[in-house]
């Protein structure tokens, strides 16, 4: 008892001792909420899966009326916005290799003959497929209803009601903000947290405090928890920063019960804290523990569904991805907040964090000796 | 075990790699008493003390410390010693009082034991109007004094000094061994390392450190009245012309200039050397008065490291 009192207040002092650190670093504190801050309105904004306002050129080369009409329906798509006009094919293509437009309209001088026969393709799309979301954007065009204002009353009816009706469940308008700034919660905890505890031990070693530090009698589990026991507070800051932001600027609705949320938090901010601590003590340098923690970063970004969908990933990078606490995380987020799910329905997703946790916790306490050598 | 030993080691040994840094180290270091380490850098005074402390694993040897075994029961002795190391490293962004507060913590001191050390250690170490400050605006003699309050907070048995006097000016210096002698007086075991002569006679027994091994070992007087070499001192007008002659005499260990004499070590098996050297000065046709004198510490430290040396060099 008195051994665990001991334990406890040395874990407190470590903890009281990493704040003060914090407060007088004015530029991780201003990270702390800075980070949040400026990245959500920022991504918020940004990030925009739905796309709309591609340059276009169009290169008409029958100059009929429907040729005109065809244009114009393109553009009141609002996906694309024709900035410029082409003499020819050629020139068209040479704006498409310049980077001026993403996409090209072909109209072929024998447009008219097409429409009417209706079964032949009646005009080309030249897109820049280096980007696949503007390729997918510019396939939307293809199946323009606007098309059908040429086909024959007759051949319309014959095509029948279309199989399927979408609907988007959980965010009905499509509106990107709503699927990104519960992600960003994740992307932002692992952006700063990670970094935080990952130089965490590093600067202590750096700056010879460590020296004396092991030679007191701190256990290395409370050295470890006391380090990322000041940061699990700060990642709920963050994370209130981030939902405030996310109901009151871009209109975020909380689905799922704010306990089961900051539930969910907790469990990812212990992984991600101890991701760091490990790599805290496998770094000599706090430069080699930026590096390792970048190293970290970019798959976790890519590969956890935050900016593609999962589910389009092959097989390899799937199983890497379920490796990375992000990814759970950005399923239980999503989860609790877009559809009202429990934590319990996500249980799927919450005993990998809580596993990672784990695993981390021991290795960073194992690798970490209260020697020099 | 012995109760009246702080600190026995038996050929204690550290590499890294190729570098022996501590070879075969023998020690015996009694307790309430300053035991200086000697040695210039590179001896492996910190790489033993750190040993000492369990910092780091010895690759051959075993020390005892206070009774216990290191590095297997490192963590015990954590409560009993102090480490005041060679580069400060309490926190620079705290202030003087966070800092003693947080060891205070580390260590268990309850509210009233830390209130109580702290007020005592403020004013003992003439900290008290820098309590506020923060660590890394103090100055090279107040960092110093704020580091051996925070070795002390927890009242350890045993002291690890690691040049702590490295940094600071001579009257800081001075105040510092004070502070130690009072702790002494009080039954501490204070074991220091220096490269400074003065700090070094101040000790009650010192070992002189040389790459890696103990080279003498004793109280500082002793080693002084027991120098394996016969110290002479050179006057003269030309005594660049002395020094050439000297040199080249196979029974002087050593000749170095101090202000407007020379200063020699002959071997001790020379007979009358004074009167072997000015022979010698004489026949080389320098002119120069010899003269026997008393061994210095820093002849002390020449003469042992410089067998060393001979004995390497001849095999």
């Amino acid at each position: 008892m008195m051994r665990l009192r001991r334990s406890l207040s040395r874990i407190a002092a470590i903890a009281r001792k990493e704040f003060r650190h914090l407060r007088r670093d004015r530029l991780t504190g201003g990270m702390v909420a800075g980070v949040p801050l400026m990245m959500t309105v920022l991504f918020g904004y940004a990030i925009n899966q739905d796309i709309r306002h591609l340059r276009a050129g169009v290169a008409d080369l029958a100059g009929t009326q429907s040729a005109r009409l065809l244009v114009q329906d393109a553009q009141a798509t609002q996906v694309i916005d024709v900035v410029t006009a082409a003499p020819s094919v050629q020139a068209l293509e040479r704006m498409l290799v310049a980077g001026r437009i993403s996409v090209g309209i072909v109209i072929p001088a024998d447009f008219e003959r097409r429409a009417a026969h209706g079964d032949r393709v009646r005009a080309q799309l030249l897109v820049d497929g280096g980007d696949p979301i503007v390729l997918a954007a510019a396939r939307g065009l293809v199946a323009l209803p606007a098309a059908d204002r040429f086909a024959s009353a007759a051949r319309a009816r014959a095509a029948g009601a279309p199989l399927f009706e979408l609907r988007a469940y959980y965010n009905p308008e499509r509106r990107s903000p709503v699927h990104i700034v519960p992600a960003l919660c994740g992307v932002i905890l692992t952006l700063t947290l990670v970094l935080f505890t990952a130089v965490a031990i590093v600067r202590e070693r750096e700056r010879g405090n460590l020296e004396l530090l092991i030679t007191t009698p701190v256990q290395t589990p409370e050295l470890m928890l006391g380090k990322i026991a000041p940061y699990v507070l700060i990642g709920y800051a963050q994370v209130t920063l981030i939902l405030l932001l996310g109901r009151f600027v871009f209109g975020v609705p909380i689905q799922g019960s704010l306990v089961d949320l900051y539930l969910g938090t907790g469990i990812f901010v212990a992984a991600a804290l101890t991701l760091g601590l490990l790599i805290s003590t496998l770094a000599q340098t706090q430069f080699q523990a930026f590096q390792m923690a970048f190293v970290t970063f970019l798959p976790q970004i890519l590969l956890s569904g935050f900016m593609f969908p999962f589910d389009g990933m092959p097989a390899p990078a799937r199983w890497l991805a379920e490796v990375l606490p992000l990814t759970h995380f950005l399923r239980i987020v999503r989860g609790i907040i877009l559809r009202g799910a429990t934590l319990g329905e996500l249980w799927r997703d919450v005993w990998p964090l809580l596993l990672f946790f784990s695993l981390a916790i021991t290795l960073a306490t194992l690798r970490f000796r209260k020697r020099l050598d | 075990m012995s109760a009246e030993l702080a600190i026995r080691t038996r050929g204690l040994s550290r590499r890294f790699g190729a570098l022996v840094a501590v070879d075969r180290v023998d020690l015996e270091i009694p307790r309430a008493a300053i035991y200086g380490f000697l040695g210039p850098n590179g001896s492996g005074k910190s790489t033993t003390i750190r040993m000492l402390c369990g910092l780091l694993t010895p690759s051959e040897g075993e020390a005892e410390v206070l009774g216990l075994h290191v590095p297997r029961d490192a963590e015990k002795l954590r409560r009993k010693i102090g480490y005041m190391t060679q580069a400060f490293s309490l926190y620079g962004d705290l202030s003087v009082r966070e800092n003693l507060e947080f060891l205070g913590e580390i260590y268990s001191l309850t509210a009233a034991q830390r209130r109580a050390r702290i007020a005592v250690l403020l004013d003992e170490f003439r900290l008290a109007d820098r309590a506020e400050q923060r660590a890394a605006t103090l100055s090279g003699g107040q960092r110093q004094r704020l580091a051996l309050a925070a070795a002390t907070l927890h009242e350890p048995e045993l002291l690890f000094l690691d040049e702590p006097t490295s940094a600071v000016d001579p009257q800081s210096r001075r105040d510092f061994w004070e502070s130690l002698f009072r702790l002494v007086d009080r039954g501490t075991t204070i074991l220091v390392s220096t490269h400074y002569m003065d700090e070094a006679e101040r000790c009650h027994g010192l070992a002189i450190l040389d790459r890696g091994r103990v080279v003498a070992q004793g109280a500082p007087a002793v080693l002084m009245r027991e120098i394996d070499a016969a110290v002479l001192e050179i006057e003269g007008s030309d005594l660049r012309a002395a020094r050439d002659v000297l040199a080249h005499l196979r029974e002087v260990q050593s000749v170095a200039q101090l202000g407007q004499r020379l200063h020699a070590l002959v071997d001790r098996d020379v007979a009358a050397p004074e009167a072997q050297i000015a022979r010698a000065l004489e026949a080389a046709g320098v002119e120069a008065q010899v003269a026997l004198a008393r061994a210095s510490l820093e002849d002390v430290f020449v003469a042992a490291t410089r067998g060393l040396r001979d004995a390497e060099s001849g095999a």
